[in-house]
């Protein structure tokens, strides 16, 4: 913990406590997971990115639709994408584990065990990847 | 009359694009940024793609992956720089830009879409 300093910042409020280092994340494993899982959001967005170019080769015609192919195989987007893979899975495990905490299911008085909200996530995660394999592939 | 706050809405955005990335965006890295470039499978031909994106439920479920990922990707982007960083002074400007850029994404989403239809 660094010291409480007595510097005039603008906009911030005079602290009465210690200031937090800004590299707080770092000092506990736990911290770090948090931190990776926030930060995994920065992949969904790249991803986001990716798609919009793919929509607009798809638009643009079959030569720019090879181009992006060619493209997507260069070695940093590649790299990028493996990545990329390694956080959303991360991001779409963590998400689905904490829906349980947020959504309360009923079936009439009782309440549905918060597993079984996280097992039909899980469920339909693979329901949702067969269905896009299918529509993509037809196999 | 009360001013509403935006923040619910906002974090019900950030939650619905949580599950629709959670659910498709594994997948779909696995595919076209993995599968295909590696050739460990063939790509779909542009007019399969181009059927399927003409199709009006998967065109819908394409434009909702892509406007909530922006949503879930500004909200997060947002309050980690705010926690993680600490940049707590440019707050605002940081929002305006983040929500700015999912408004604008989803927005050009929208008119690719509209046009491949």
């Amino acid at each position: 913990m660094e010291q409480t300093t007595d510097v005039y910042t603008p906009y911030h409020p005079r602290w009465l406590r210690p200031r937090v280092s800004t590299y707080w994340w770092l000092q506990k494993p736990a911290y770090l997971r948090f931190i990776l899982r926030e930060g995994s959001c920065m992949f969904v967005g790249w991803f986001t990115v990716y798609l919009l170019l793919l929509l607009d080769a798809v638009l643009e015609g079959p030569l720019a639709y090879e181009v992006f192919l060619a493209w997507s195989g260069t070695p940093w987007v590649l790299a990028l994408n493996v990545v990329t893979l390694a956080f959303v899975v991360f991001h779409a495990i963590t998400f689905f584990q904490a829906a349980p905490q947020a959504i309360v299911v009923r079936l009439g008085r009782t309440r549905v065990p918060p597993r079984a909200v996280l097992l039909g996530h899980y469920a339909g995660w693979v329901a949702v990847s067969a269905i896009v394999w299918f529509v993509l592939l037809g196999v | 009359m009360a001013r509403r706050h935006p923040e619910p809405l906002l974090w019900m955005l950030f939650s619905a694009g949580g599950v629709v990335s959670g659910m498709l965006m594994p997948i779909l890295v696995l595919l076209f940024g993995l599968a295909f470039p590696l050739g460990w499978l063939t790509p779909p031909t542009y007019d399969t793609l181009r059927a399927v994106l003409g199709n009006p439920i998967a065109a819908l479920v394409v434009f909702s992956l892509c406007a909530l990922s922006l949503f879930h990707w500004a909200h997060r982007f947002r309050h980690t720089l705010y926690d993680g960083l600490q940049i707590k002074h440019l707050n605002e400007v940081i929002a305006v830009v983040s929500y700015g850029v999912a408004v604008a994404g989803s927005g050009l989403a929208a008119y690719l879409l509209w046009q491949l239809a």
